[in-house]
């Protein structure tokens, strides 16, 4: 197949990125290609909403300073400063293409208080900012002739040759026989890898594919020990409870009634960056002071005191799901919540065109990181992110495609893919089962890749991953069918999923020190003069080797980080 | 311990198979179908993803109704579980179903909004109030899982039937305040395969897990639809 631009992965930054592009030009051939269907991707999972500065009292300055010192001044403060200019007109964006915002009763755009902003900024649909977002951009994708829709294909590499990338390789699901995308250029907004963790927020699919295979072609990932741990995570199942119930007015109690926050940050309370309210629910609950559960300990996220119809109103979407999984209805009990595995910061190291390092090949969304998060991500600025580079990846890749040569994958590339899939994994016999590894990476990162950190667990947590590694190689897909053959694609998943931790579980143990989400308890304290910079990790057969680069700072120099 | 009878389909032929699954509460029928892939037989296959009952994925028949596999608690149905594909659908593998053509009846609907000032490089917020926003919020909550269809008795008759699922695309948009494109959207839905088309079973409301109540909103379209080429007749 040919094309000029493919984009693969169909969530919020994937879906803007086919708009871009096709605005840009009618004559541009565009293929979105997806595991899933595109309204079927991890985005619709977004609740609480989308950052943007869209009133007056807020700034450019004020959503840029909140995210720096959010991200404990490890974002690139020049992609930030872009970033924030460019989130209204995607919010307006949206609004003319129909995506439901909750109103105000004027019939403006409604805006929320989230963790870490100065200024109620985050624009809101419901509690299901996410959802509408997604069916919004998938909807309006319909209109444009020159996209291409290929769900269920089921990306397994990334053709580059000559320095230049020619295209993608995909299981058609469907059929189970795999097919080649050329193109001039190739946009990857493939998603975080949330599901390195067991206890996460993540849906099913979130794998870390696109990091993986740009990351085995030598294309670098950035801050990947920089992993989100969200306050509130539904008990058992690691659902989200949006941070809009906080930043409705929500409270966190400990077993003793008391709302713990004002111990950690006095006066954010509540609604400080997830990073601190994180460790402070952490440390409650190591200290005894959680309550205890047929699952473990736990926290109260209470929202009695908002009143059942303001609870319908804001957070139907909470309402439902606390009672469905969790047997408890928000408006009568607490919610049992404890942190939870929830964002990506790190990823394909892009720069603010969303350009890598190889020519062609550009990345958006949370597998890409430019970077606007550093070391913890502000809620509200995922979503945001993704419209906004999402946008700038799709007008990128067209003008470049637009002067580019066809790209070309070789016959060579072609057979020697097939082999290494159908033949190398999936015909050969092996005693090891890829669910078992799973499992024990799962188990391993959350306990040794969790909230706190220290040097004996993450040595621990090398070897147990370079352990698996080893395992995989002996693994055995026990269905040899070819069409839907989900076993084989779990085991790819798999297997791209233990290259991603060990390259989260050594950035850790190499970072000697506490900076937004990545905290050491051997390191408690933030190093600028030696850290002050970012991690660059490179593929390896032999593991993965690292660099640093520094931080751009253009405005404000690190300080003291207090809530 | 729970009986789960799973109705598989390799391709070539149809059969039952039977797992046990150690059951606890707060399992979902989803959980349990994970269980069994990754303990018993890892060829089982069924879609999946978000499991919060947001992504549409995981329609399928379970114990003869149509529900979301993430969002059905295994210990609310019994010792023996049964488990189909959906209805209507033609089944590619287990519990997969072939979706293509119900995303082309969506898409037949012209599901977005439609404007004549429609500026993508400026555009400017228009004004809504929540009330204008309440005439259609509830039809924006489709999920496209499919089992509405599923038990529709007008698809299960004819294929090209554009389904309760469309139609309610097709109206949440004709109610938008924001919207231009009624006109166009009349005329699809009152085709030889749109709105007549209903038996009024409204089955597809009872079923619906996001309470969407598909069967209101073909309703409301067939009135305005009437309404539309009444008005066009006079005119005439």
């Amino acid at each position: 197949m040919q094309h000029d631009i493919v984009i693969v992965g169909a969530g919020i930054a994937g879906m803007r990125a086919a708009i871009a592009a096709a605005e840009k030009s009618k004559r541009l051939s565009i293929a979105l290609i997806a595991k899933t269907y595109p309204i079927r991707c991890h985005s619709v999972c977004a609740e609480g909403g989308t950052a943007a500065v869209l009133r007056e009292g807020d700034s450019f300055d004020l959503h840029a300073w909140d995210t720096v010192k959010g991200s404990d001044f490890l974002a690139d403060q020049d992609a930030v400063e872009f970033f924030v200019r460019e989130c209204p007109v995607e919010i307006i964006r949206l609004e003319n293409w129909g995506c439901p915002w909750s109103r105000n009763e004027d019939g403006t755009i409604a805006q929320r208080p989230f963790g870490g902003h100065s200024f109620n900024r985050a624009t809101y649909a419901k509690d299901r900012t996410g959802f509408h977002e997604v069916h919004t951009l998938y909807e309006r994708m319909l209109m444009y002739d020159n996209i291409e829709i290929f769900p269920e294909y089921f990306i397994t590499n990334l053709a580059i040759e000559n320095g230049a990338v020619q295209g993608v390789s995909a299981i058609h699901l469907k059929t189970g026989y795999m097919e080649f995308f050329q193109a001039k250029a190739v946009i990857f907004a493939t998603g975080g890898a949330g599901r390195l963790y067991g206890f996460t927020t993540y849906s099913h699919q979130v794998t870390g594919d696109g990091l993986a295979i740009a990351y085995r072609n030598g294309i670098p990932l950035k801050d990947m020990e920089f992993f989100q741990f969200h306050p509130t995570g539904l008990i058992p199942s690691g659902i989200l409870m949006t941070e809009g119930c906080r930043g409705e007015g929500g409270y966190l109690l400990n077993k003793n009634g008391e709302r713990f926050m004002k111990r950690y940050a006095p006066e954010k309370m509540e609604v400080a960056p997830r990073d601190v309210v994180s460790r402070a629910m952490w440390t409650e609950i190591i200290e005894g002071r959680g309550f205890e559960g047929e699952y473990g300990p736990y926290i109260a996220l209470d929202l009695r005191h908002l009143g059942e119809e303001k609870i319908e109103e804001r957070l139907p979407l909470i309402r439902d799901a606390a009672i469905k999984f969790a047997g408890v209805d928000p408006v009568e009990e607490p919610i049992p919540v404890k942190p939870v595995a929830h964002y990506t910061m790190g990823g394909i190291d892009t720069n603010v065109r969303c350009e890598t390092a190889v020519k062609g090949f550009f990345a958006a969304g949370e597998c890409a990181c430019v970077s606007i998060h550093g070391a913890n991500r502000l809620g509200s600025n995922s979503t945001a992110e993704c419209l906004v580079f999402g946008r700038v990846a799709g007008e990128v890749a067209a003008e470049y495609a637009l002067n580019a040569k066809q790209g070309k994958i070789s016959a060579e590339f072609r057979q020697k893919e097939e082999k290494r899939i159908f033949d190398d994994l999936l015909g050969k016999s092996g005693d090891e089962s890829p669910y078992q590894i799973k499992r024990e990476l799962n188990e391993t990162m959350d306990s040794n890749m969790w909230i706190f950190r220290e040097e004996k667990g993450l040595k621990e947590a090398v070897k147990k991953i370079q352990e698996l590694k080893e395992r995989y190689r002996n693994v055995e897909i026990n269905d040899k069918s070819r069409g839907f053959n989900t076993d084989l694609t779990s085991a790819i998943e798999i297997g791209y999923m233990l290259d991603l931790a060990e390259v989260v579980a050594i950035g850790a143990l190499k970072r000697q020190e506490s900076r937004g989400a990545h905290y050491r308890l051997d390191y408690p304290k933030r190093d600028d003069e030696n850290w002050l910079k970012h991690t660059i990790a490179y593929y390896t057969p032999e593991g993965p080797k690292f660099d640093y680069k520094p931080v751009t700072i253009t405005k404000w120099e690190p300080v003291e980080r207090k809530y | 311990m729970v009986r789960f009878k799973i109705r598989r389909y390799d391709g070539k032929k149809s059969y039952w198979q039977s797992f046990e699954v150690p059951a606890r509460r707060g399992m979902t029928v989803l959980e349990a179908l994970y269980y069994i892939k990754e303990n018993y037989d890892s060829s089982l296959a069924f879609r999946a993803s978000c499991r919060m009952g947001i992504c549409g994925s995981c329609a399928m028949k379970i114990n003869d109704k149509p529900r979301l596999a993430c969002e059905t608690q295994v210990l609310t149905l019994g010792n023996t579980v049964k488990v189909e594909p959906l209805d209507n659908f033609k089944v590619i593998k287990d519990l997969i179903t072939e979706f293509d053509g119900f995303f082309e009846k969506h898409k037949a609907v012209k599901p977005y909004l439609i404007r004549k000032d429609d500026n993508y490089a400026e555009p400017k917020e228009l004004l809504q109030s929540p009330e204008e926003l309440n005439e259609y919020y509830v039809f924006t909550l489709c999920i496209k899982c499919g089992a509405c269809y599923s038990v529709c008795p007008a698809a299960a008759t004819l294929d090209e039937c554009l389904g309760p699922a469309a139609m309610t695309a097709a109206y949440r948009f004709c109610a938008d305040s924001r919207d231009e494109g009624q006109k166009e959207r009349y005329e699809i839905a009152s085709s030889s395969n749109g709105v007549w088309r209903c038996h009024l079973a409204m089955e597809c409301s009872e079923v619906c897990p996001k309470n969407v109540e598909p069967a209101k909103a073909v309703q409301l379209l067939r009135r305005k639809t009437a309404f539309s080429i009444l008005k066009s007749l006079l005119r005439w």
